[in-house]
């Protein structure tokens, strides 16, 4: 009779501590591990939302290697990733190094950096659309008032549109990074800098022997961070370019998604989605590695 | 020395001050030009910022072209329904992982930290196939239920266990003792001592949703349920470049974000130092 009352309560308390996790766990389980199995069954099919799906084995992952559309967006996305994140890093780094003075106002000044970060991609997006105008835009008045002659056609222009794009995108994540990096130089002890001010270092060698090496891992997680940003350019060319001209600026998020839900081709937008999820693993996988073996040799 | 100290200020002051203007110059041109005429945004001098004569007219027109109160109204639905289930959701979960022993919790715990690695864009086309499967296509079951179960519902279980695990134990041992139960514990002790981490990640959680774009726009194309975002590009399509329409709806739609962040910056900024992978 005990034994059974104890067991009931033992019931009881089992039912309890499942009924706290399972609707996180059956949902996650529905939207997020079934999504997954069916996202790579259907990349091994052809499929149309209106016909069944049939099974056409590994030939949509075949067909994006050789699709030169998709090989355009690889090669954009590395000049995206080229041309936005060692500047973003060294944009957000140095801001921080600025912001984290005492000095009056400064409030002000980190909450005005980092606005446009929260704000919504589409909406300034079409704002950054105008300013870009050729003919209309702020951008190029302001060029021309300081004598520039030859001026740039921007978003209409295969040379000037990624550039465009990365300068606009620059703007809208560097802040949130910057706030990254001033939450990791608070963490540096101020120590150090007593120290290297005794033994005479300068201004700029304490910068380069105590904040930069110390401020490393902060620089690791938002070069992660920011490649994976970046390679999932989607809503600026959404709003901004639609990967014109002339696919200069198609991104493979933005490729997916035109493949998926303008011309219904489900399986090879799934196939290469998982192209991209693979890619960003593997860089994901090469940074953590790279940082083990700087550490093992006392970088 | 003291010379050179404050040449030193003034040069930062100045480094502050330019960059300042570029990052807040697009709002700046935007809100000005949506008070300014049609005729000034086209004929003007783009350099010119002020509105002579300033009018509301821009805000009237991009009203009646498409029903933006609702757009707005949506969003608002949208950004708050998914971060209060959301939060209850994960803050049920993480009560169980932070205190509660059971079998493969670790196991689990550590199957739902794999979420947090997985590009969004993965689950888009199954997770369309399944709602539309459904029949929620144009619902807004569509556009609220397969929002929470994301990488941000294992990121916030992540985030409140961490909070949970700092609030000492005798807190609810007595409770327990007067024979309250596990979830009058949860809902009486620990929820009422978490309202800063949970006003943190309800404030990111009203961000990403407010913000958000991709799912909304392939589920709804039905405008009395579409939400701000989706709608400024049925708009853009609608009225070209119409400028003056268009930089009073973009201005509609930043506003009320800019209004939460200026009220709650410290849980935005506390947001982004805790938040790392999970947290857009």
């Amino acid at each position: 009779m005990q034994r059974l009352g104890g067991s009931a309560r033992q019931v009881r308390q089992t039912l309890t501590t499942w009924s706290f996790i399972l609707p996180s766990l059956i949902g996650l389980g529905i939207f997020v591990y079934g999504s997954l199995v069916y996202s790579l069954y259907i990349s091994f099919t052809s499929w149309d939302l209106l016909t069944p799906a049939r099974w056409i084995g590994f030939a949509n992952y075949a067909r994006a290697f050789r699709d030169e559309s998709f090989i355009q967006c690889l090669y954009n996305t590395v000049y995206f990733v080229v041309a936005i994140v060692p500047l973003g890093i060294v944009f957000a780094m140095a801001m921080a190094m600025v912001l984290n003075k005492q000095l009056p106002g400064i409030g002000f000044f980190r909450a005005a950096y980092y606005v446009p970060s929260i704000t919504s991609t589409i909406a300034i997006g079409m704002v950054w659309l105008w300013i870009f105008n050729p003919d209309q835009g702020v951008l190029n008045a302001i060029l021309k008032l300081v004598g520039v002659s030859n001026l740039p056609r921007w978003l209409e222009s295969r040379v000037w549109a990624k550039p465009a794009l990365s300068i606009m995108r620059l703007w809208q994540v560097s802040g949130y990074y910057m706030i990254m990096y001033l939450a990791g130089l608070q963490n540096i002890p101020n120590e150090l800098y007593e120290a290297a001010e005794i033994d005479g270092a300068t201004g700029w060698q304490k910068t380069r022997y105590i904040t930069v090496p110390l401020l490393s891992n902060t620089t690791f997680f938002a070069t992660i961070m920011l490649i994976i940003e970046v390679f999932n350019l989607f809503e600026a060319v959404y709003v901004m370019t639609e990967g014109r001209p002339g696919g200069s600026t198609n991104t493979i998020l933005y490729y997916i998604y035109a493949q998926a839900f303008q011309r219904y081709r489900m399986g090879y937008a799934s196939a290469m989605a998982w192209v991209l999820f693979v890619i960003l693993f593997v860089i994901t996988l090469v940074q953590f590695a790279a940082r083990r073996r700087k550490e093992e040799i006392g970088f | 020395m003291k010379r050179k100290k404050r040449l030193h200020i003034a040069a930062l002051y100045t480094i502050l001050v330019s960059v300042a203007l570029i990052m807040i110059f697009p709002f700046v041109w935007s809100v000005t030009a949506s008070l300014k005429t049609r005729s000034q945004i086209y004929s003007g001098n783009p350099l010119d910022l002020i509105p002579d004569p300033a009018t509301l007219n821009n805000y009237r027109k991009a009203l009646s072209v498409l029903p933006f109160h609702r757009f707005l109204l949506n969003s608002l639905v949208l950004a708050t329904t998914v971060p209060v289930i959301s939060i209850t959701l994960a803050s049920m979960a993480a009560y169980s992982f932070a205190r509660l022993q059971f079998k493969g919790r670790d196991l689990i715990f550590m199957l739902l930290l794999g979420v947090m690695m997985l590009p969004g864009h993965v689950t888009l086309i199954p997770r369309y196939a399944l709602v539309r499967k459904l029949g929620w296509i144009n619902r807004y079951t569509a556009l609220i239920i397969p929002p929470i179960f994301s990488a941000s519902l294992v990121f916030n279980i992540f985030f409140m266990r961490q909070h949970f695990l700092s609030i000492p134990r005798e807190l609810e041992e007595a409770a327990l003792i007067d024979g309250c139960s596990r979830w009058g514990v949860w809902r009486n002790i620990i929820m009422p001592n978490s309202k800063p981490a949970i006003a943190t990640i309800a404030i990111i959680g009203f961000k990403t949703e407010w913000n958000s774009f991709l799912w909304p726009n392939v589920v709804i194309n039905d405008f009395l349920k579409m939400p701000i975002q989706v709608g400024l590009t049925y708009l853009q399509t609608n009225v070209q470049s119409s400028w003056d329409i268009l930089m009073a709806a973009t201005t509609l739609s930043i506003i009320p974000l800019i209004v939460i962040f200026v009220c709650f910056q410290r849980y935005f900024m506390a947001g982004i130092l805790t938040s790392g992978l999970g947290g857009r």
